[in-house]
């Protein structure tokens, strides 16, 4: 038993680490959706963001002036989809499309311009990045409290703080869309717009509202990928984590606690892939590499296509705003 | 599309620029991972900057950004007269080997794969030499009896490092175990320095205190993470002791930058020949890197038993198994 808690302690801790950017990713797609804006550059605002912390926190020698420098990007990159998608109603899908394309394209070559180091930005020193904080009492805690130490030490403690930003996030969000009369209104702009413009209240504004917050979490994702989990930006390293944020995000259904509970299952899976690697299993032997690393991909294709129910997205989703006149 | 766009038209610039020259200008096809990722590719722009310095001809150079590029790069070249043209990394290979037959006349090299025609000069390594040194190393600076491999894709390339070090490992210590991982199966196996620091976290986590990187720049996470946990990583092809001084047990150098260097002065002194070069130690090709970043780390006796392997793999006193001969590793 303390054998299958040695193994599974650790994959959890990683999961943990795995999951933080898909549920960063997965909330901004949250709030966006759940507004009415279907928003599919997820993706290339993390990347865009990856990059700006990577860069900003080289010049500065800062970590938060790197994730406000990351925020500031990925804000302005959701501001471009709104102005696309909200004011003069384009095609959301395209849109989202484009700041994929330019995220990705403008961040190499940018990268490149400046740094000549093939699209990655310079490596940090650990000063200028999230470093993982060790809780109190973790030297002693394996030995004093036994798998519950283990549990405490690599899962607890040992992240940094953007990974604890992402946990507290969770309820934060789920207390603003259900009690706060902001996340009413935002709840209401995305299933009937025309009710609430009815009200007296600006569509427009709720979902810029809603992609600027957007912004903010895919700031902190691109964030954490760049300057905690790694140390410098490299390109095209957010690697379609912003994809499977929203594929997460259809299987909770658009709600935030599924929504964490996703991510984290998407995490798990990831790193019980890698340490699964090359470790022969009983009865079955050793199992091919690509059997793991296609396994995350597998599962959610089977729990998409079984065992979801109904996902209904909300109504208005992925539909410009016309006044009727 | 931004980027095809703008790839293309500096192509057209950069071509257009540089077509008189007295001597053939040699040029320089990278790989994905990009000129300056510290390691493989970094290896061949170091040897034609040598090559620059030492003769006065510049050279022509390309980074692809994705595959489609390969033969539109290499006929480009071709078509301006370059020579030799030289195509780095395995991937490249039948894109060479389509537009060497277009332009018979004309001089390739390809490093890391072998094509099979005349006007090819196909530069391999034997990894598995070097490997066996630094798995050696590894043996002897572990503590715990446990050091861990992690490689980029899963291709016989890698195994056949993979392979090499775990020799290394057990011609030491046969008790120790060696954990092996692979980033992924795709080319994006070489830029996911996330996954590779999860990989190497999760070796560490199950006793390994060495952790040798055989992976572009994902290798650059396996580092980090090695030497966050107090732990130590071995880095590859270029010299990475200075990425985190002290933290880098040594690394497995691969002389790109030699093999490059050489086959361009060959074709400026007409020596040129085609066929398959095998850079092994006795050759230089391939070596393990000593400097003032890990000269604490190498305790007289590890040097001395790497320096007394690296002898009995010269003189075939030691034979270094080559996963690429069978597609097996027998340890």
């Amino acid at each position: 038993m303390t054998e299958f808690f040695d193994m599974i302690i650790p994959v959890i801790g990683s999961a943990v680490r795995l999951s933080i950017p898909l549920l960063f990713a997965c909330f901004a797609g949250l709030f966006s959706e759940r507004s009415g804006v279907v928003d599919i550059g997820l993706e290339g605002k993390m990347l865009g963001a990856a990059f700006a912390a990577g860069a900003i926190a080289y010049h500065t020698g800062s970590a938060t002036a790197g994730l406000m420098g990351a925020i500031f990007v990925s804000i302005l990159l959701s501001l471009v989809h709104g102005f696309a998608s909200i004011t003069h109603r384009g095609n959301q899908i395209v849109s989202g499309v484009a700041i994929n394309f330019l995220a990705s394209g403008l961040t190499a070559l940018l990268g490149q311009a400046w740094y000549g180091e093939g699209g990655r930005t310079p490596q940090l020193p650990d000063s200028a990045r999230f470093m993982p904080i060790d809780w109190p009492g973790v030297a002693t805690a394996r030995v004093n409290l036994g798998e519950l130490g283990n549990f405490y030490v690599n899962v607890i403690s040992g992240h940094s703080i953007l990974v604890y930003a992402a946990f507290v996030m969770v309820p934060v969000t789920w207390w603003v869309l259900q009690r706060t009369r902001f996340g009413l209104r935002l709840r209401a702009v995305g299933e009937n717009p025309h009710a609430v413009d009815t009200a007296g209240i600006s569509v427009a504004l709720l979902r810029y509202l809603a992609v600027i917050i957007a912004g903010v979490l895919c700031g902190a994702g691109g964030t954490y990928l760049a300057i905690a989990q790694s140390s410098e930006f490299v390109r095209d390293m957010t690697a379609g984590k912003g994809f499977i944020a929203l594929a997460a995000l259809v299987f909770a259904k658009w709600r935030p606690f599924s929504a964490m509970a996703t991510c984290l299952l998407f995490g798990f899976l990831d790193a019980a892939g890698s340490r699964l690697q090359g470790t022969p299993l009983p009865f079955i032997g050793q199992v091919p590499v690509q059997v793991f690393q296609a396994l995350p991909y597998i599962l959610t294709v089977v729990l998409l296509a079984g065992f979801i129910g109904k996902a209904i997205p909300p109504k208005a989703s992925g539909v410009p705003y016309t006044k009727d006149r | 599309m931004l980027r095809t766009t703008i790839v293309s038209l500096s192509m057209v610039l950069g071509l257009a620029g540089a077509a008189f020259a007295a001597d053939a200008q040699p040029a320089l096809l990278y790989d994905v991972g990009g000129k300056f990722d510290k390691s493989f590719n970094e290896a061949a722009y170091r040897g034609m900057e040598k090559f620059k310095a030492e003769t006065k001809i510049d050279y022509r150079e390309f980074e692809i950004q994705n595959d489609a590029q390969r033969e539109q790069a290499l006929r480009n070249f071709a078509k301006k007269g370059n020579s030799p043209i030289i195509a780095i990394g395995f991937s490249q290979a039948a894109a060479v080997e389509k537009v060497a037959k277009e332009f018979p006349d004309q001089k390739f090299a390809i490093v890391d794969m072998v094509v099979d025609l005349p006007n090819v000069r196909s530069i391999v390594f034997k990894e598995e030499e070097g490997s066996f040194l630094v798995g050696l190393i590894a043996a002897k600076a572990s503590k715990t009896g446990k050091v861990g491999f992690v490689g980029g894709m899963d291709i016989p390339l890698i195994r056949k490092f993979a392979c090499g070090y775990v020799q290394g490992v057990k011609a030491t210590d046969p008790k120790i175990t060696v954990f092996q991982n692979m980033v992924g199966t795709t080319g994006a196996a070489w830029t996911d320095p996330v996954k590779g620091g999860e990989l190497t976290i999760s070796q560490i986590e199950q006793g390994a205190d060495v952790v040798y990187a055989a992976a572009g720049a994902s290798g650059l996470g396996v580092l980090q993470k090695a030497a966050e946990k107090g732990k130590l990583g071995i880095g590859v092809d270029s010299n990475q002791n200075h990425l985190y001084p002290g933290k880098v047990l040594t690394s497995m150098m691969k002389r790109v930058d030699v093999a490059v260097y050489k086959a361009a002065m060959d074709v400026k002194d007409g020596k040129w020949t085609g066929g398959i070069n095998v850079l092994g130690l006795k050759d230089g090709g391939v070596d393990w890197a000593l400097d003032d970043n890990n000269k604490s780390l190498i305790t007289p006796e590890i040097k001395a038993a790497a320096d007394q392997a690296k002898a009995d793999i010269i003189s075939g006193k030691i034979q270094v198994h080559d996963y690429m001969a069978d597609k097996t590793c027998p340890f």
